[in-house]
């Protein structure tokens, strides 16, 4: 055997736009053993609903995440109106899937901008990036916010979409279809990024299972986990196939993201089509009294808020499990046997997501 | 839109390991592991999914309680059991990588252990 190093690796480093830190322990350039450690931004958002009452704290629930917010959003009022009974208008249910998805598009395009400079390819970070503009003007033309919309709350939405923008934003996501057709080929076919990216950090079906992988990284490794199977907001009445790839290398986790951009524009297509009219929200009385698990898939992948309330104006307790925290388990197994130049660009292919982690 | 269904069975903390074998004996995932105090008491929940079909298991413990861990039957369980020490205090014996309070780095230390909101105050959402 030959002697072992120890490679701190974060909580700063090029790739990491959040902070994590791995302890890589070495056997010349082969990772042997890694562990992991967060704590850098905790920052307690969790305790607030003893001090915010629960409608209010919609608001908080959504800054968990700058990225994937909305989605926070709508897992929390999920949950809340489970625990009440709150019969939510059909048109409000259509409008949070329509910005579900606008969301994951705007999420997916970032990480494909961040995967492609993380590995050198500076002008295809900065296309996926100018694509990603127009998924964010169709979100502050519709939400007024970019990255934080605050248009869900409880018993609906804020804010209707006329059905002529609705028209729009479906001939507008065509038109993008196209140049993300584009972008797509150079993940999907250039020959250096899947020289770079096939067979290296390799997770296995059984592995991504067992250890709690979710979103791209346990649909990279075969397993055809995606929460919005399980239909919830409009997803009942979508037919979609979630987008599945089997080798477990990081070169499957980037086709995942990649296909899954055209899986949301044709979702977003299909709620456009069969949206009905009608109001978008109903007055909510009381507080909730009792508990649940309320899922939901976002860009990363399954997250879990749980929600205890006992009638009073503050819950007792909220409990957000986001899908990086549970990606941290399969990051430590994929990552042992790589080489240290690989380290990197394994790490981005969970696309983690650390404030969110630690809320 | 469609609501799961979902089931929470509370046992005692002597059934914890024989009952997460079980789990996955059936194939279920591990969802999540989540601690959440109520009164003096903190209840820690153990949640599986299978086919979408999700399943949550419940122990009530005191802050003195020694919880074995289940990171022995699910590898990956070891990131819940250290937050659950980090932000409430609870012991969790035998995790396969225990970080001894450093997971999390927190200004106040099991911060989650105490509840700081005003009681009774009436919902003004009428």
């Amino acid at each position: 055997m030959s002697k072992q190093v120890i490679i701190p690796f974060g909580p700063q480093h090029p790739v990491l736009p959040e902070p994590i830190h791995l302890d890589l322990v070495l056997e010349d350039e082969t990772v042997v053993d890694v562990i992991p450690s967060i704590g850098y931004v905790h920052r307690g958002l969790e305790k607030l609903v003893e001090k915010r009452e629960y409608t209010e704290y919609v608001f908080i629930a959504e800054r968990i995440c700058g990225i994937c917010s909305f989605i926070h959003s709508l897992t929390y009022v999920n949950g809340i109106e489970q625990i009440m009974k709150i019969e939510v208008p059909e048109r409000a249910h259509y409008l949070r899937t329509i910005w579900s998805e606008y969301s994951r598009m705007h999420s997916h395009l970032l990480w494909l901008g961040l995967f492609a400079d993380g590995m050198g390819f500076e002008s295809v970070f900065m296309n996926a990036w100018r694509l990603r503009e127009h998924i964010l003007d169709d979100l502050e033309a519709t939400t007024g916010g970019r990255v934080i919309q605050g248009v869900c709350k409880v018993g609906g939405v804020r804010r209707d979409i006329t059905n002529e923008k609705l028209d729009e934003m479906v001939k507008g996501l065509k038109e993008l279809e196209r140049e993300l057709q584009k972008l797509n080929n150079v993940f999907l076919y250039d020959k250096s990024i899947s020289s770079r990216l096939k067979g290296v950090g390799v997770l296995n079906k059984e592995d991504a299972y067992y250890l709690g992988a979710c979103g791209p990284t346990a649909r990279g490794s075969g397993l055809e986990i995606d929460l919005r199977s399980t239909g919830y907001s409009a997803y009942d009445r979508i037919n979609f196939k979630p987008v599945v790839e089997t080798a477990g290398d990081c070169y499957a986790r980037c086709v995942v993201r990649s296909k899954e951009l055209f899986t949301s524009i044709d979702i977003i297509e299909q709620c456009v089509k069969k949206i009905p009219d009608g109001p978008v929200d109903v007055k909510v009385t009381g507080a909730p009294n009792g508990e649940y698990f309320s899922r939901a898939e976002q860009p990363r992948g399954e997250v879990v808020h749980y929600i205890k309330a006992d009638g009073k104006k503050n819950l007792v307790r909220h409990r957000v499990r986001t899908p990086t925290f549970t990606n941290i388990p399969p990051l430590v197994k994929l990552l042992k046997g790589v080489e240290l130049a690989d380290v990197p660009v394994v790490v981005l292919t969970i696309d983690p997501c650390i404030g969110c982690a630690e809320r | 839109m469609t609501f799961e269904q979902q089931t929470t069975i509370p046992i005692e903390i002597g059934e914890l390991l024989p009952r997460v074998e079980q789990f996955k004996k059936e194939g279920n995932r591990l969802v999540q592991i989540g601690c959440a105090k109520v009164g003096d008491l903190f209840e820690i929940n153990y949640s599986f999914d299978k086919d979408f079909v999700f399943q949550n298991v419940r122990i009530t413990v005191t802050q003195d309680t020694k919880v074995p861990s289940i990171s022995g039957i699910y590898w990956g369980a070891f990131v819940y059991e250290n937050e659950i020490f980090d932000l409430y205090g609870i012991t969790v014996t035998g995790i396969n990588i225990d970080f001894k309070g450093t997971f999390y780095k927190t200004a106040v230390k099991h911060a989650f252990s105490v509840t700081t909101g005003k009681e009774d105050n009436p919902c003004l959402n009428k």
